[in-house]
């Protein structure tokens, strides 16, 4: 099964907002929860109250600065930073699917997601070498490779509401910075999302062609070039306070109710 | 080709069952439900239906599940054995702990009930801790307020009859324009997340003010760099490019302000007080007519600029003053641009963004209501600008005028409690009248003489015995500090080892990490703690410390009770204390026991029943003499503070009574049904202009909030400040000590002002020094936690990138911190995001070794850090050789954010294995945790 | 990426093995009977033990056979069936050398073919992946091939064939060191496309999602030192072909040859220890290294 589908019927998959995330690592622990007690292995912590803990997450927040190229308008622009999710992108082309020896990687047919059938993995970790978004983790104390399922016990799951069937990371984010849909409906919110806001791929040189989406940070720190706009509604009505209380009358008597 | 894939089960049961209760990993209160499977927890996620936080959940909700299981989870009493300090303790039994607690207490109250100095941390029973001290009889309780942000808290009160903190939240459904300052994620954080998040979906518009651009402010729109301590005077700058520019709401002020209130200007003992009637009521004049008359007359139109004259003295509007101080050109924006580190154009350009929106962006909701005047109103004006600030404001030693200038800025524009703008959750508004005056009568072998906590309103309400010393053994309500609403926790042991104003016998504490990450001076705090007198007796001579994990303070204490884990416990987040309530509505919750202990342990106010039984507390015994509360669940349902009013609002009476009704034993178990929480929505047309409209005020007497309606003004002119300040002027019997008389003048100013903070001492150290909690982590908790310390298991210090060059630092180098109190020696690591004088790193991150059940050599306790040793509760010496506290001079609050420093290279990395100062390794009372972990309780 | 040792030794020792075979399944050298037997014997002890020192760094070694599956997508598991072909056919190509004194060459000829398809496939494992630009190059294959082909040249005594081979591999080796050196920036690949920010200006790794280590900065984030590699790579070239080349120049008797083996082995080793941890995998790009 390590081929992949020549299609699949949806693209299910996520859109990040990065100009909304405010780095709070709410959906690494929901997920990091929620996948400890369902699909397959627990994910396991070494040392995890040593000197060195480390243990399987699936799902982890970067942070990024950005230090924006002066322009015109902004010669001297303010550094930027940006908190940054990342989990497995379910690739339409992905290759951790076809490089694994045992075909225990797949790319299911219904809904695109990607998926480790655990009791196949030999763990020879070649899947995470191939994936260029390091969206997979080697559990060490299973040997087998976890990733994201995009909570697919979750998404389908009878014995959840409706309203909760959704990846656990979406249902946790306080910000509301992760959605999830059918990224192959060109109709879903979620593409709709990603068309207003320019969602865009992660190394879109890898050919990979991820179906999750990042949508940009919008343009930051451009207060002052509507300083035009802004600056009449500051002309000063009076200089001084003796002035000023001239002008209080005037206004006072144009409120409603007033004199005038 | 056909594919087989293998068949999965997608929908898997859950769980057994979902238990609801409310979060306790932070302050935020969020309602979570709580999977069990086979009796144990397997999962912890967001409830839907919790007013709150509505479904979401933030990393340390989800967490939980390795808290309730933390390996550091004391186990049974402990009884110290070796020196304190040590850790070295014997498990006891509860009976003999109560007995040794006992026979402490006892005697204490009998004799005299102030030797007991009982002080609460991160405690969210405060109504019913404060409630056990007060019968007790002590007048030294508090919580940690005073350290944490009652600048905040009062700046609100006094100003506004409500505060940021959790009381208050932006019109998310309406801002268009959210500006915060100096807001890490402190309280109410999944509910700012949350509402970020809506406000950014509809492309809203969010200022940040802060000098680090991380978590909100990383998101912000437009980032404001701002030097540390300076918020206050660019807050008057926008004020005066406000008032220049007529860009302000008069009609508002005039209505719901005391802007034109008539303020007596003569000479002498009057001077500054407001001209008042018969009743006490503060004067205006009134437009239509032009004569003086009451505020809250029906029919008034107050005058902003009409003065009066009576007897030859001339009596002047508020607003008068206001526009003489904030016109004057030292607030010009090119005159403050270099001091606040922000561009004259760029404030001009935020000042001109808030009126465009505020203004420009104005409109209208059609929901009538009528004013307290009895004015009827048919549509209710929105302007879409919402501000927050936090803790970055508000611990700075001028934390409070800067809060106050704020709050100016926000009604000036007319934002406050109308649509898009601030708005208050019950019980707030609720002016300061309305507020009980902190008590201290003591007397031995009977209950104080009311409430310890509370708002003065002038020298005569200060807590200070007969010789003008201090009452409290904090020296909260004295001239130092004379508006301390919260106390000054951090000022406890200091003063109790220096036995100023008094010695103490036992220091009882609650969920407080004094003798690490919760005290300036780490270091001379653990000193006083062990420190011994001339007989060889501790100085302070008993501590009891009471604490669910194995803290860094447990350490310290004689005997340690332990507490539950919060899924193990009885809580309620209660109307009468930090409810949890919605701009909208009432509400409160609870906690309640949904796994039982494994260990030896009980709820903190279950014990606090038993020994104030025991102590023979009124309050805590039948007519009899038997214990009134079998444990705290029995309090929170049996309890009345008045009759028909207790600890919890909802399912009263018969079950369907909110806000007042008898006693219903079935309470909890509606709570319980109910989700954990109970919430009593406002009606419509009474959610807004909530302090002035009839409609909410009548609502608040119903549900219990008030006895009779209280509308209020805004107070942009704090008159019981400038009471203060007539007492420093030499006015009035009670006077302050000479020493502090010119400072009590200078800064209780009656209009917000903005002063640079002592900087006495500070010559040559230049670079501010801050730090900030990590959303994934609250205090010193997040750390025994499996899964949070792997996302913060050791802290660098942030410097700026011209800082990083000018020392020629590289990230992972380490570097020497120094300020006037000490030094520390720590990694650095390049932040470009950062104020370019500014270097900070996360909070508490930093542990002792031997503390939380960690290994020793785990990152936290030798790379992490804190701040706190460069810190000292008080300022460097003056020239006299006093030294000032350093706190904010109105309400004491500890001035964590005016920390100055400078830095050096240090040694390279590999002569520095650790971090500076290292302490040595506590004996652990729990041991260390299990190697490795792989969590999942369905097999 | 980690230099994990068991990886190195197998890539190393059956590089060799089957370099060997290819050479032994050639009729080079002709030799039977007992001589024959230590010859199959080295060749299947560095093959196999190379194979069985691949599992040790897997999960579930109990699990390899469901690795013969995926043949038509994955190289791992075309290396796996080769490298079964190889040995399988060989055995009874040995055992007719060794036993009987029979030559079935054209056995030997399948033999030496999917023993040089799998060096190729094990060298193809690796150059697929273009999330290692460093090995995503056609000089990867080309490397894997001359190496084994030189290792088994010279193995097998072929003197001549050994210094052409040894020569042409170290030509292959410098032009590998030589563009693998270029080739993450080559790529495309930096912070700006890793993360979609490159539009607003320079990209800089601030916070990590952890503090501590994790799997992917324990397997793929291993930085060697500049002058440390360049040191490494002049013993490597050393060992490997500048050693073996004199010797055999100088004495091309057994003890030479037996050194220039032995000197060639290691400096293979380390060769491929740079190749493992000078390799840069752009998922260290998110952790700002590389």
């Amino acid at each position: 099964m390590t081929q992949l589908p020549q299609s699949t019927d949806r693209k299910m998959g996520l859109v990040i907002d990065l100009d909304t995330c405010v780095g709070c690592h709410a959906c690494v622990i929901s997920c990091k929860g929620w996948n400890t007690e369902n699909y397959g292995a627990p994910l396991s912590d070494q040392d995890a109250y040593g000197s060195d803990p480390s243990g399987t997450f699936l799902n982890r927040v970067h942070s990024f600065e950005v230090q924006p190229t002066p322009c015109q308008s902004n010669p001297a622009p303010e550094a930027q930073l940006i908190h940054f999710p990342k989990s497995c992108l379910h690739c339409e082309d992905a290759p951790c699917v076809t490089v694994c020896p045992t075909g225990a990687s797949y790319k299911r047919v219904e809904d695109g997601i990607v998926l480790v059938n655990e009791s196949d993995c030999i763990g020879c970790g070649l899947c995470a070498w191939s994936c260029p978004y390091g969206a997979r983790e080697l559990d060490q104390a299973e040997g087998v490779m976890k990733k994201c399922t995009l909570c697919v016990d979750r998404i389908y799951n009878e014995n959840l509401e409706e309203v909760d069937r959704v990846p656990t990371c979406v249902r946790t984010c306080p910000a509301g910075a992760r959605h999830f849909g059918d990224l192959g409906d060109p109709n879903s919110d979620v593409s709709q999302l990603v068309a207003e806001r320019g969602g865009m791929d992660l190394m879109p040189e890898m050919g990979t062609k991820p179906v999750n989406k990042y949508l940009p940070p919008r343009p930051k720190d451009t207060i002052e070039e509507q300083i035009d706009i802004l600056a009449p509604l500051l002309a000063p009505i009076a200089e001084e306070p003796q002035g000023f209380l001239g002008w209080l009358d005037k206004a006072l008597d144009k409120l409603p109710g007033g004199n005038a | 080709m056909t594919i087989q894939q293998p068949k999965i089960d997608t929908s898997p049961k859950i769980s057994d069952e979902i238990r609801r209760t409310t979060c306790y990993m932070c302050a935020c209160r969020c309602g979570i439900n709580v999977h069990m499977k086979s009796g144990k927890v397997a999962y912890i996620e967001g409830n839907r239906d919790h007013p709150v936080n509505k479904g979401v959940l933030c990393a340390k909700g989800s967490a939980g599940i390795m808290q309730v299981n933390a390996p550091s989870r004391l186990r049974a009493p402990l009884k110290r054995v070796g020196p304190r300090g040590s850790g070295a303790f014997e498990e006891i039994s509860w009976e003999e702990a109560l007995t040794m607690a006992t026979d402490l207490l006892e005697p204490i109250r009998k004799d005299n009930p102030e030797k007991l100095a009982f002080f609460t941390g991160r405690d969210q029973s405060q109504s019913f801790t404060s409630f056990w001290a007060q019968h007790f009889g002590t007048p030294n309780y508090a919580a940690h307020g005073g350290f944490c942000s009652v600048n905040m808290a009062a700046g609100g009160i006094y100003t506004m009859g409500g505060a940021f903190w959790e009381f208050g939240q932006p019109d998310w459904d309406h801002t268009k324009l959210f500006m915060m300052f100096g807001v890490a994620e402190d309280h109410d954080s999944n509910p700012i997340k949350m509402g970020l998040g809506k406000i950014k979906a509809r492309g809203a518009r969010v200022i940040g003010v802060n000098p680090i651009r991380s978590g909100y402010n990383a998101i912000a729109d437009e980032w404001v760099g701002i030097t540390p301590g300076t918020d206050g005077l660019f807050i008057l700058s926008m004020i005066h490019v406000l008032l220049k520019a007529g860009k302000i709401d008069l009609d508002y002020l005039s209505r719901y302000t005391n802007a034109p209130v008539l303020v007596n200007a003569s000479e002498g003992a009057e001077n500054g007080l407001f001209l008042r009637d018969a009743d006490g009521k503060p004067l205006v004049i009134d437009r239509n007519t032009g004569e003086l008359t009451a505020f809250n007359k029906p029919g008034v139109r107050p005058d902003l600029s009409a003065t009066h004259t009576i007897d030859g003295v001339t009596h002047r509007p508020v607003f008068h003053q206001m526009v003489e101080r904030y016109m004057a050109d030292e607030y010009a924006p090119e005159a403050i641009a270099d001091r606040c580190g922000i561009p004259a154009k760029r404030i001009r350009a935020i000042a001109g963004e808030l009126a465009r929106v505020a203004f420009d962006e104005a409109f209208e909701l059609d929901k009538e209501w009528t004013d307290f005047r009895g004015e009827k109103h048919t549509k209710m004006i929105g302007r879409p600008v919402a501000m927050h600030s936090m803790r970055g404001v508000s611990a700075h030693a001028n934390g409070f005028q800067t809060c106050r200038a704020l709050h100016v800025l926000q009604i000036i524009l007319g934002t406050v409690e109308v649509p898009g703008g601030f708005r208050f959750k019950p019980p707030y508004p609720k002016p300061v009248e309305a507020h009980p005056k902190p008590h201290y009568g003591v007397t031995p072998g009977k209950p104080l003489d009311g409430p310890h906590l509370g708002y003065v309103t002038g020298p005569d309400d200060l807590c200070l015995k007969e010789d003008g010393s201090a009452a409290r053994i904090d020296k909260a309500y004295t001239w130092e500090n004379p508006m301390s609403a919260h106390g000054l926790m951090h000022m406890v042991i200091s003063n109790a080892h220096a036995g100023d104003p008094y010695k103490i016998d036992t220091l009882f504490m609650y969920m407080a990490n004094m003798s690490w990450n919760s005290s300036m001076n780490t270091k001379g705090v653990m000193e006083m703690l062990t420190d011994k007198d001339e007989n060889g007796d501790y100085v302070i001579p008993n501590i009891i410390y009471s604490d669910a994990y194995s803290s860094e303070m447990v350490a310290y204490a004689d005997l340690v009770l332990p507490d539950t884990t919060y899924l193990e416990r009885h809580d309620c987040i209660s109307l009468l204390d930090r409810p949890i309530c919605e701009a909208d509505a009432a509400a409160d919750a609870i906690r309640w026991p949904v796994i039982e202990p494994d260990r030896d342990v009980r709820g903190f106010q279950s014990v606090l029943c038993e020994l104030g039984a025991r102590l023979n507390l009124p309050g805590f015994v039948n007519e009899d003499g038997s214990q009134k509360y079998a444990d705290y669940g029995d309090y929170i349902v049996n309890h009345q503070r008045k009759p028909g009013i207790g600890p919890l609002h909802g399912f009263r009476g018969d079950g369907t009574q909110a806000g007042r009704g008898d006693v219903n034993p079935e309470q909890l178990d509606k709570y319980i049904e109910n989700g954990g929480f109970c919430v009593t929505h406002i009606p419509d047309g009474a959610d807004y202009y909530k302090p002035w409209n009839a409609a909410y005020q009548d609502w608040a007497v119903e549900i219990g909030l008030y006895d009779s309606p209280q509308p209020y003004l805004f107070q942009l002119y704090s008159e019981p400040m400038r009471k203060f300040q007539l007492a420093a002027e030499g006015h009035g019997d009670r006077q302050p000590p000479e020493h502090l008389r010119e400072r009590i003048k200078e800064t209780l100013d009656p209009l917000p002002i903005w002063y640079e903070t002592d900087q006495e001492g500070n010559q040559g150290f230049t670079v501010n020094a801050l730090t900030q909690r990590p959303m994934a982590m609250y205090h010193s908790w997040g750390t025994q936690n499996a899964w949070l310390r792997q996302l913060h298991g050791r802290n660098p210090l942030y410097v700026p990138t011209k800082l990083m060059r000018q020392h020629g630092l590289s990230d992972g180098d380490w570097a020497k911190v120094t300020s006037p109190h000490g030094s520390i020696t720590v990694p650095v690591m390049e932040m470009a995001a950062l104020n370019d004088n500014t270097v900070w790193t996360w909070n508490a991150i930093g542990k002792r070794k031997g503390a939380w059940a960690l290994e020793e050599d785990a990152p936290e306790a030798t790379k992490g850090f804190l701040l706190n040793h460069l810190i000292h509760e008080l300022l460097p010496p003056k020239a006299d050789g006093m030294r000032w506290a350093n706190s904010d001079p109105v309400t004491g609050q500890a001035a964590w954010f005016d920390l100055k420093v400078k830095i050096e290279k240090a040694g390279a990395p590999d002569d520095l294995p650790e971090s500076q100062p290292v302490f040595e390794p506590i004996k652990s009372p729990v041991g260390t945790g299990p190697k490795n972990l792989a969590w999942k309780v369905g097999k | 990426m980690h230099p994990a040792p068991s990886v190195i030794v197998f890539t190393t020792l059956s590089g060799l093995g089957f370099g060997l075979l290819l050479f032994l399944g050639l009729g080079m050298p002709d030799v039977t009977g007992w001589v024959a037997f230590v010859f199959f014997a080295i060749a299947y002890a560095l093959a196999v033990g190379g194979l069985l020192a691949s599992t040790f760094h897997l999960g579930h070694p109990e699990r390899a056979l469901k690795a013969f599956t995926q043949w038509r997508s994955s190289w791992l598991s075309r290396e796996g069936w080769c490298a079964v072909i190889a040995l399988l056919v060989m055995a009874p190509y040995g055992a007719g050398l060794v036993f009987m004194g029979e030559s079935y060459s054209i056995l030997g000829l399948i033999g030496a073919l999917f023993s040089l398809l799998t060096v190729f496939t094990t060298s193809m494992i690796y150059t697929q992946l273009k999330t290692i630009p460093r090995w995503n190059m056609k000089l990867t294959p080309a490397m894997f091939l001359s190496f084994s082909l030189a290792g088994g040249a010279l193995l097998s005594g072929q003197i001549k064939a050994a210094m052409v081979l040894l020569a042409v591999a170290a030509v292959v080796q410098v032009v590998y060191w030589k563009q693998g050196d270029q080739a993450l920036a080559a790529s495309g690949t930096d912070m700006g496309t890793a993360t979609g920010l490159g539009s607003i200006g320079e990209v800089r790794a601030f916070e990590p999602p952890h503090t501590g280590t994790n799997y992917l900065l324990r397997e793929f984030v291993h930085v060697v030192g500049r002058k440390h590699a360049a040191k490494l790579r002049i013993i490597a070239f050393t060992l490997a072909f500048v050693v073996p080349l004199l010797l055999l120049y100088l004495s091309p008797h057994h003890l030479g040859a037996l050194i220039a083996v032995l000197s060639h082995l290691v400096g293979i080793a380390v060769s491929r220890w740079l190749f493992f941890a000078q390799a840069e995998h752009v998922v260290g790009l998110y952790y700002g290294k590389r």
